[in-house]
């Protein structure tokens, strides 16, 4: 045979193409071509057999016509091919048929006979349940090398069965013979003679199984496959290598091995996680032994659209939605083995609860719980919430959970209110602690830091992030328990600390991102391709997405229109940019959910498609759609319809813009000389930016000049003493003390600002600024406060603890009262130290004289992480705790100068009355009464309880929606000093990313002017908020010509001048008259 | 669906930094209001020209709903302001043209009140439908 076959050439519907002579079967010219023909025994990677007969074409060959099976016969010159004649289409259904007699039953089959135009068969039905096509004989034999089944019997008695049908010991148990077959079948259990092992899916901790060649998890970066080499039937047994056949991209390769590289790094940051506890470190729970007990992160799972069960809560022991949900808290934490807090439980338990009775409001959800931690920023709003929309909380540990006989519902016994209860629930899910991630001691002894007695990274104090050895961060759960935001500052913090390190080296490694050169659009008409997202279930859960597709085709220009599973995923974005250039789209419609979260990332992704960034629109389907109108999947359809109508309306219409470019001034202003100030005027000066920090009293230090040991022992008033001495003495710091800031003009890159000191001004250029303007502490008013010479606040006894007053050794009763002020009407929010505190001091007391009876009265105690345990120590040295509920506050009197409390305790349900020598009162942090003229200054929003509102609460912990002003410390809200330094640092890290920049690129979004319409006017001069409008008279043609001429660096874009122009002589772009008058038109039309 | 009647049409002109994410946040929180707003992105309720609200009323939208930030959080110091004093002016053009006044709306919603939002368009809505259809749409029918 001649090696090299001759280029000849057939026709296939109609199309003429060059073949390489019986190089291929005509299936596989098809496929190629794109063309769809059915097939059921066919798979690439197997050879060809021609059972199922479903993908017959009709042939014709020196003027005589035949049907063939595309799958076996050879693509050869000379031919004419024709894969939708009416013969060939009739003849197929009529197999379909057949086989549809065969297997009625098949869902599979009968889809595949719907798109075939089958929906009944005229024969006879036998119900049977496999179609003869082979595919499992073959991926057995050919693949595998088994051969653990075959065909037996001939005629109408063939079947497939293992050697005798008897189950056997050569099956692997591997599972091909069931992932290849089109029926769906499962014959394992008659194969094979092995306990078939699924693998079980880490990403959803167990719920459902995975492949060997799988994607550990969607968020992953880079979303790639991995192997795994203990399931491949390849590295096991040198078979099946099916991947490598079908990967498009020639990506797998088995042969690849670890690679050791060597970098040279001057600084280290470990952010190794943690590992959530074993679910059954309890095992009176149940986990493991009962189906319907599962974790939380189990849980956790199940409520993702992208879950096991798509996003719907079912029992895993039935698949049935639960009734009753029980969340068990403090599963593994603040017990004998994990004495520590793990800080996030109680909010994920009330996340999941909300979650849940989202999904199913009739949901009755109970949380037992010990003690709510709600400690952080807006928690105890969530926490009110939740109990707002009948989440119930009990306050009780149970101690096991017990299945209820002969069925699989749970049984929890429980004590509220001094009465045994018991109750039965449909699911159990425990809310599991943080553990250091295993193998965590050889990971320190290789970084050479020190662990905790609980293995967690050491710190250093007031050094949030720095381990026992210099040059090595850490930040996150590694050294403690830990929320999201947190970790997000502890980043950003260990950032900014390697960064003060190398700031010598800063930026050696930089290299710039390289787009590909823009194409011109100019002049074209458009041709607009439309992505349209199902979100996971979010949209196409309630939208009938793939109609929101076929209408798009329908609107005018659009040339392309598909949807997504996840529109935002690697993989798609990969394909759009594909799609611009396949069919060569200049304008991008993106239906999903909101351009304020994603229209960034889509215009990136044109810029790398070579398509200007600014011929892209987004349709807002989800959080404006289907997220509101959940219950009317009809309306959100059609609304989805009228708003991608409107995007595309205005797509049309869109034109490629280019950023102006503005050279940043590399100095930053710092609001605040407290610790949270300071802090991140230091790093900024060590990292070389020049910084100006403004206080507003006589000295630095805010409130940490009154706090005078902490917890651990450290004492923060030398630590004050040599931030304050380094801040005072760095030259890059430019300080302005009992000076205010008068006025703040520009914007990121380039602010100007007026500081003002003794009625004397300066003005100072920066490139940022960051507000540290802290918090106050609240003045109480209850509790004979200020009117009894002994009612303190903690702050006051703390300071008589440092001096030494000999008066403490006098105490013999002291009662502290947490929450004055705090969690109340006026301050609903937690102040979040003051447990903490409180804790502190009674140590304290304790330490003076083992005597002094001190008892607590609180409604929470919050000493959230690894505080717990000073906690655990104060019991230990006898300080009572007692709790109060919020409608029953403490009562305090005082009868000849003697102080008494009277108090409910809940459990006890009795009256309580305490003789105290001292009573000390923990009052809220407040936020500061300028903080509002603050905000006005940098045009920055201020959340309900008046602290300062960040741009994301989870994920821009440090960051204004406003670019170039960042926030630290108590003015975002209450916390620790130490907690303070790693937001300071972390305001820092993220204030660098702009100083350290030559320039930044301006909004392109700006206004322009249109000189023909422009009559100089001048009525838009004025109302410009920026001052960016010049009247200007040039001559024109003889005479004198008057416009108005716009400045880029100062036109923010907010169109006020479009507005007010008569004469359409300025607009916006991106945002111009026209642009929305037709999405306006298009709003009117009916779908 | 089809036995209540035509559904009315309302367009909200809604600004980026404030409203916009106020109807986000709506959707966040799972607050459902009814289907009949078609919203608008703007970078501020100063940009939206009278005769955008103009036309939209007179080519047959039955509501026009204008959103802002509250005064003294504009994300451009003083956009909303703006807006707010064309109010008038677009009243009395609705006048004019014969449109009854509770079809064009202006109403504060800040970034952080998703309910708000929910709860104007839910207002609106029924003011719309208590008002039957436009009278420049029953004249293109």
């Amino acid at each position: 045979m001649d090696p090299t076959p001759a280029t000849a050439t057939l026709i296939i519907d109609g199309q003429e193409v060059s073949i390489r002579e019986r190089e291929q079967t005509l299936l596989e010219l098809a496929t190629q071509l794109g063309i769809h023909i059915p097939t059921l025994c066919h798979h690439p990677a197997l050879s060809p057999y021609g059972a199922c007969r479903l993908c017959l074409v009709e042939v014709k060959k020196r003027k005589r016509s035949k049907l063939v099976t595309a799958c076996l016969y050879p693509a050869e010159g000379g031919i004419e091919v024709d894969t939708r004649s009416e013969k060939v289409l009739k003849t197929r259904r009529m197999i379909m048929e057949l086989l549809l007699a065969r297997c009625p039953d098949s869902r599979p089959l009968q889809d595949l006979a719907r798109q075939m135009g089958v929906h009944e068969t005229r024969f006879n039905k036998k119900y049977e349940d496999c179609v003869l096509c082979g595919l499992c004989v073959r991926v057995c034999q050919e693949r595998m090398g088994r051969s653990a089944i075959n065909f037996a019997h001939r005629g109408a008695k063939r079947e497939v069965l293992p050697p005798f049908a008897v189950p056997n010991e050569v099956c692997q148990t591997c599972g091909a013979c069931y992932a290849i077959c089109p029926l769906q079948k499962n014959m394992l259990p008659s194969i094979t003679a092995n306990e078939p092992k699924p693998i079980p899916s880490e990403f959803n901790l167990g719920l459902g199984s995975r492949s060997p060649i799988y994607i550990p998890y969607p968020q992953g970066v880079p979303n790639a496959a991995t192997i795994d080499e203990r399931a491949c039937v390849h590295f096991l047994q040198d078979g099946c290598a099916i991947c490598q056949e079908s990967c498009e991209a020639e990506a797998i390769d088995f042969t690849q091995e670890p690679e050791t590289s060597e970098v040279n790094v001057g600084s280290i940051v470990l952010s190794p996680g943690y590992e959530p506890l074993s679910p059954d470190v309890r095992p009176e729970l149940g986990f493991g032994r009962y189906a319907n007990v599962m974790s939380a992160l189990q849980f956790e799972r199940m409520l993702s659209a992208s879950g096991p069960s798509s996003g719907k809560v079912v029992r895993p022991s039935d698949h049935q939605p639960p009734k009753k949900v029980a969340w068990i808290q403090c599963v593994g934490s603040r017990d004998v083995d994990h004495k520590y807090c793990s800080s996030v439980c109680c909010m994920y338990a009330t996340k999941e609860a909300i979650i849940a009775k989202e999904h199913e409001p009739d949901l009755a959800c109970t949380v037992f719980f010990m003690e709510m931690r709600a400690y952080g920023k807006g928690f105890d709003a969530y926490y009110n919430r939740a109990r707002e929309l009948g989440v119930k909380y009990v306050r009780c540990a149970p101690s096991s959970v017990k299945q209820v006989p002969g069925t699989t519902d749970l049984r929890i016994t429980y004590e509220t209110n001094g009465r045994r209860i018991t109750e039965e629930f449909d699911l159990v899910v425990l809310s599991t602690g943080f553990r250091p991630p295993h193998g965590v001691q050889q990971f320190a002894d290789t970084f050479g830091i020190g662990l905790t007695e609980h293995r967690f990274a050491a710190t250093r104090p007031f050094g949030p992030v720095e381990t026992s050895r210099p040059g090595i961060y850490a930040s996150g759960p590694f050294t403690g328990p830990k929320d999201i935001p947190e970790t997000v500052m502890e980043a950003s913090a260990s950032a900014s600390a390697a960064m003060a390190l190398l700031a010598a080296q800063r930026g050696e490694f930089v290299t710039s991102k390289e787009y590909p050169p823009e194409k011109d659009v100019r002049g074209q008409e458009p041709r607009i391709g439309v992505f349209v997202c199902h979100c996971g279930k979010n949209i196409g859960g309630v939208a009938d997405v793939p109609s929101v597709v076929e209408y798009a085709r329908t609107l005018p220009n659009v040339v392309f229109a598909d949807d997504n599973l996840y529109t935002c995923s690697t993989d798609t974005q990969k394909r759009i940019r594909e799609l611009i250039a396949e069919q060569d789209l200049n304008r991008v419609v993106v239906a999903s959910c909101s351009p304020r979260t994603h229209e960034p990332l889509f215009r990136n992704t044109c810029r790398e498609a070579g398509l200007n960034e600014y011929l892209f629109e987004m349709a807002n389907i989800r959080d404006q759609c289907t997220w509101v109108h959940k219950d009317e999947p009809e309306r959100a359809t059609r609304k989805s319809k009228d708003l991608l109508r409107m995007a595309v309306a205005k797509a049309r219409l869109l034109e490629p813009l280019v950023k102006g470019r503005l050279k940043v001034k590399s100095e930053a202003v710092v609001v605040g000389g407290g610790m949270a100030g300071m802090t991140a005027a230091l790093n900024l000066a060590d990292q070389g930016f020049p910084v100006h920090l403004v206080e507003q009293g006589k000295e630095l230090g805010g409130n940490l000049r009154h706090v005078h040991r902490l917890l651990h022992g450290a004492d923060p008033q030398q630590r004050l003493a040599q931030t304050v001495q380094r801040v005072t003495s760095h030259p890059r710091i430019h300080l302005y003390l009992e000076s205010t800031l008068a006025s703040v003009d520009g914007s990121v890159g380039n602010f100007r600002s007026t500081i003002t000191c003794n009625g004397r001004h300066s003005e100072v250029a920066h490139g940022v600024a960051i507000i540290a303007t802290g918090a106050s502490e609240h003045q109480p008013t209850e509790y004979l406060y200020g009117q009894h010479p002994r009612v303190l606040t903690q702050r006051e006894l703390e300071a008589s603890i440092a001096t030494d007053d000999p008066e403490l050794q006098k105490l013999a009763s002291v009662v502290m009262i947490q929450c004055v002020g705090s969690r109340d009407e006026v301050h609903p929010y937690c102040s979040r130290v003051c447990c903490a505190q409180a804790v502190k001091n009674a140590i304290a007391l304790k330490e003076i004289h083992p005597d002094i009876a001190v008892q607590v009265l609180y409604r929470d105690i919050r000493t959230y992480g690894l505080l717990e345990e000073f906690y655990t120590h104060a019991r230990r040295l006898g300080v009572r705790f007692i709790r109060y509920e919020e409608q029953q506050k403490p009562q305090v009197t005082a009868t000849n100068g003697h102080l008494q409390v009277s108090t409910v305790d809940p459990v006890l349900d009795a009256v309580l009355g305490i003789d105290c020598d001292l009573l000390v009162l923990a009052p809220a942090i407040v936020p500061r009464g300028d903080a509002e003229e603050v905000g006005k200054l940098f045009k920055v929003a201020l959340n309900q309880d008046k602290f300062f509102l960040e741009a994301h609460m989870k994920l821009r912990p440090v960051d204004f929606a406003t670019e170039g002003v960042f926030m630290c410390g108590l003015a975002h809200s209450p916390k620790s000093v130490e907690e303070s330094i790693a937001q300071a640092q972390a305001a820092a890290a993220k204030a660098a990313t702009i100083l350290s920049q030559d320039e930044i690129a301006l909004d392109a979004t700006i206004s322009e002017l249109v000189d023909d319409n422009c009559d100089g006017c001048a009525y838009c001069i004025d109302p410009c908020p920026f001052n960016a409008l010049t009247l200007i008279e040039y001559m024109y043609n003889g005479n004198i010509k008057k416009a108005v001429d716009r400045d880029a660096a100062l036109c923010k874009g907010c169109g006020v001048c479009q507005a007010t122009c008569p004469k359409q002589g300025i607009f916006i772009r991106n945002f111009r008259l026209d642009q929305l008058s037709a999405m306006v038109d298009a709003a009117l039309v009916e779908a | 669906m089809a036995s209540e009647g035509p559904e009315p049409i309302l367009i909200a002109f809604c600004c980026n930094w404030c409203s916009y994410a106020g109807a986000d946040l709506a959707g966040i929180s799972r607050l459902q209001y009814p289907s009949d707003v078609r919203i608008i992105r703007v970078m501020c309720s100063g940009m939206v020209h009278p005769n955008l609200v103009i036309d939209a009323l007179t080519k047959g939208a039955d509501g026009v709903l204008m959103c802002g930030c509250h005064p003294g959080d504009c994300h451009y110091l003083e956009g909303n302001v703006c807006a707010a004093n064309r109010k008038e002016a677009i009243e009395l053009m609705l006048e004019d043209f014969g449109i009854e006044p509770e079809r064009f709306r202006m109403e504060w919603v800040s970034a952080s009140e998703g309910p708000r939002f929910a709860e104007v368009v839910q207002e609106m809505s029924d003011a719309l439908r208590e008002l039957g259809p436009s009278p420049y749409k029953v004249e293109a029918a």
